[in-house]
């Protein structure tokens, strides 16, 4: 079903003129996933600001099936679809739940560790922009470490729930990490995942230039140096064993990332320990050593 | 086929007989038994379908839902705790029209924890947009799965069909299960008219601003107005194929000249027949109606049948804490303020969390409302173990 791995696909199956904000990382990656996955695929979206930007009644952007229920269940929607295709022996089709880091790492988590487990064959995407933004940039569990949300002022004190890892210890076939300033690796993973039967998870890094408090042109640039830094590792893992790193051959400090956003102004204030980035570099040194970057 | 079986397992033949392609469940007391036998009959073939061991009733609901929502026929069943966790999916499945049949095996809700019947349940759901129908006992149990197909693929609404946890779901009584072509020839194959698929792709489960959420649900009101007739329809042609009662908006018994009136649901309107039998042996005049469709709720209907009758009873398994019974709400409702006829309606709460419910209980409270109107009595309270203090 799917032909050319390296092959940018531009079909428009998730149109302009939705209501993202400018330079939106997530309305970024759903047209990069929708045109890599093609035509013969359903999207089922979880609530949430993908939904809210392209699904108003009676313009929704979406060209291809678009089936929305609620705001934790979009990995329990996509497997009924997908035993219904099973039952009513239709397809193959493309069947790709898609939902933000809050319905997948907190809300949504039970509905997606359900759907692993049973083996269902469904893509599930997850927009990571770090925290609730379409209720206005609260924390959720996968906001990192000394952030700044409308709920945590002083900065989040917790570690960021590492998604990617935990839908590998399902055992599912393949997992993946990818960013909206690579189209390639993107649309190569998308393809890669749906060429294989059974759960897969791809997990997207969308900068929120709102929630993050950039400005709109640089989330190409933020997810480059979210990379550079190691504060996100790009890999595949297949039946458990990592497969590929997108190796970083010169390594930034975390500063160079933080700098850039306000979400992190707290920790370059005057009289913040510096022990705070401090931590976070630790995080990425984490990664370095955890991934062989 | 007359078969000595349990309630649940009636179900389980009947929503066979009824080719779901998708089955999601999970266990809950007093609905295993359901689940159990359609798992069963699933994996010894008599039946193609996917059968989905999820891992919540959130997640049950949501797997059907999707499921309906790629044009396949469906089938859940939950109770109490579950169908608390079910209902943001509930409210989502009507919303979006989807036509999917649910069996409610009645329970209490927590806290207290409690496994026993009463009718809490699905009460909590009864304004989600679902049609709900109460069977009186396991043979029209059964049937009500056949006709809850045939109405929801219909109008494209979901049913629910509420039976009673334990008294009916676990009782061994004579079942007539139909055969296959008798289904088939009653229900045919599932038809959608909005589903997601790639050959037409369109969206289902757009969000609507104010200028469309009203229109939505103005719709959906009248949608379940209207399914009365379809209701009424479907037990009727149910009638002539099957040669049986089942179903309808409501049945009566010795209405026609009872000075009293019982109005209740569930599998309790057994006993009140036996009740009235004796009465009228004693040559006092009890008559019953018994709701099966509670949503829509047939006021006009029930209206017409009882505005003669000036002693109302409405005896109830559910309470709405801090106003009173709903049934008997509903009820009260029915009927136009500044009647010129002088009716009591009294209200009857009873078996909560499965108290049992006696003849003479049921004795009582008909002599009660013999003597005087009832605004709110709880049937069979234990008074010697609550204390001034607790009030």
């Amino acid at each position: 079903m799917i032909e050319n791995l390296d092959t940018i696909e531009k079909k428009d199956l998730f149109a302009s003129g939705h209501r993202a904000c400018g330079g939106c990382g997530q309305a970024l990656a759903a047209r990069m996933v929708a045109d890599a996955s093609g035509e013969n695929t359903i999207a089922c979206v979880a609530t949430g600001c993908l939904e809210v930007f392209s699904s108003p009644y009676p313009d929704p952007s979406w060209r291809i099936p678009f089936l929305h229920s609620l705001f934790e269940n979009a990995a329990a929607v996509a497997a009924g679809v997908e035993v219904a295709y099973k039952a009513l022996n239709k397809g193959p089709v493309n069947i790709i739940a898609q939902g933000g880091d809050g319905s997948t790492s907190d809300i949504g988590f039970q509905c997606l560790s359900g759907m692993f487990e049973r083996g269902h064959n469904v893509l599930y995407v997850c927009y990571d922009n770090e925290a609730y933004m379409n209720t206005g940039v609260q924390r959720s569990g996968s906001t990192p470490l000394g952030t700044r949300t409308t709920t945590t002022p002083g900065g989040k004190k917790r570690l960021k729930k590492n998604i990617p890892l935990l839908a590998a210890d399902h055992g599912i076939p393949y997992v993946a990490t990818a960013t909206v300033d690579d189209y390639r690796d993107l649309q190569r993973k998308v393809k890669t995942a749906l060429s294989i039967e059974g759960p897969k998870y791809l997990h997207i890094l969308a900068p929120c230039p709102l929630g993050w408090g950039h400005a709109g042109d640089l989330t190409v640039q933020i997810c480059r140096l979210a990379k550079q830094t190691c504060i996100f590792p790009v890999f595949e893992i297949r039946e458990g064993k990592i497969i590929s790193v997108q190796k970083v051959p010169v390594k930034k400090p975390v500063e160079e990332y933080l700098k850039l956003q306000g979400r992190f102004r707290n920790l370059f204030k005057k009289g913040t320990p510096t022990t705070d980035v401090a931590a976070i570099q630790k995080i990425a040194d984490g990664n370095i050593e955890r991934f062989n970057l | 086929m007359l078969k000595q079986i349990e309630g649940s397992q009636a179900v389980a033949d009947v929503v066979a007989l009824c080719r779901p392609n998708v089955i999601a469940a999970y266990p809950i007391t007093p609905q295993t038994h359901i689940v159990e036998d359609l798992a069963e009959i699933v994996s010894e073939g008599r039946l193609k379908a996917e059968f989905v061991n999820v891992e919540s009733e959130f997640a049950a609901a949501s797997v059907v839902l999707g499921a309906s929502a790629a044009g396949a026929r469906t089938y859940t069943a939950t109770t109490s705790q579950g169908m608390l966790l079910m209902n943001e999916v509930i409210y989502c499945i009507a919303g979006m029209r989807l036509p999917i049949v649910l069996t409610c095996a009645n329970r209490a809700i927590a806290a207290p924890l409690n496994i026993w019947n009463d009718h809490q349940d699905s009460m909590s759901v009864r304004d989600a947009g679902w049609i709900q129908l109460h069977a009186e006992d396991n043979q029209e149990a059964a049937d009500l799965h056949i006709q809850a197909y045939k109405i929801a693929e219909q109008l494209s609404l979901p049913v629910m069909v509420c039976m009673d946890g334990f008294i009916l779901t676990h009782a061994y009584e004579p079942v007539d299960i139909p055969d296959q072509k008798q289904v088939d020839d009653f229900l045919p194959p599932f038809k959608p008219t909005h589903i997601v698929d790639p050959r037409w792709p369109r969206g289902l489960g757009l969000y609507a601003d104010p200028r469309f959420y009203m229109e939505a649900k103005y719709i959906q009101h009248r949608a379940l107005e209207k399914s009365e007739e379809t209701i009424k329809q479907v037990s009727a042609d149910f009638r002539r194929a099957f040669n049986r009662d089942s179903g309808g908006l409501f049945k009566t018994y010795k209405l026609k000249d009872a000075d009293v009136v019982v109005v209740s649901m569930g599998s309790i309107v057994g006993s009140i027949k036996d009740l009235i039998d004796r009465f009228e042996a004693e040559g006092k005049k009890v008559g019953l109606l018994q709701i099966c469709s509670f949503r829509p709720f047939p006021r006009e209907q029930i209206y017409e049948t009882l505005k003669d009758k000036t002693n109302i009873v409405v005896l109830e398994k559910s309470i709405s804490l801090g106003r009173g019974g709903i049934l008997a709400s509903d009820i009260r409702w029915t009927f136009p303020k500044g009647e010129k006829i002088k009716r009591r309606i009294s209200s009857f709460i009873a078996g909560l969390g499965g108290r049992n419910i006696s003849l003479d209980d049921l004795r009582y409270m008909v002599e009660k409302v013999e003597r005087e109107p009832v605004e709110l009595e709880f049937l069979g309270l234990r008074q010697e173990i609550i204390q001034e203090k607790d009030l």
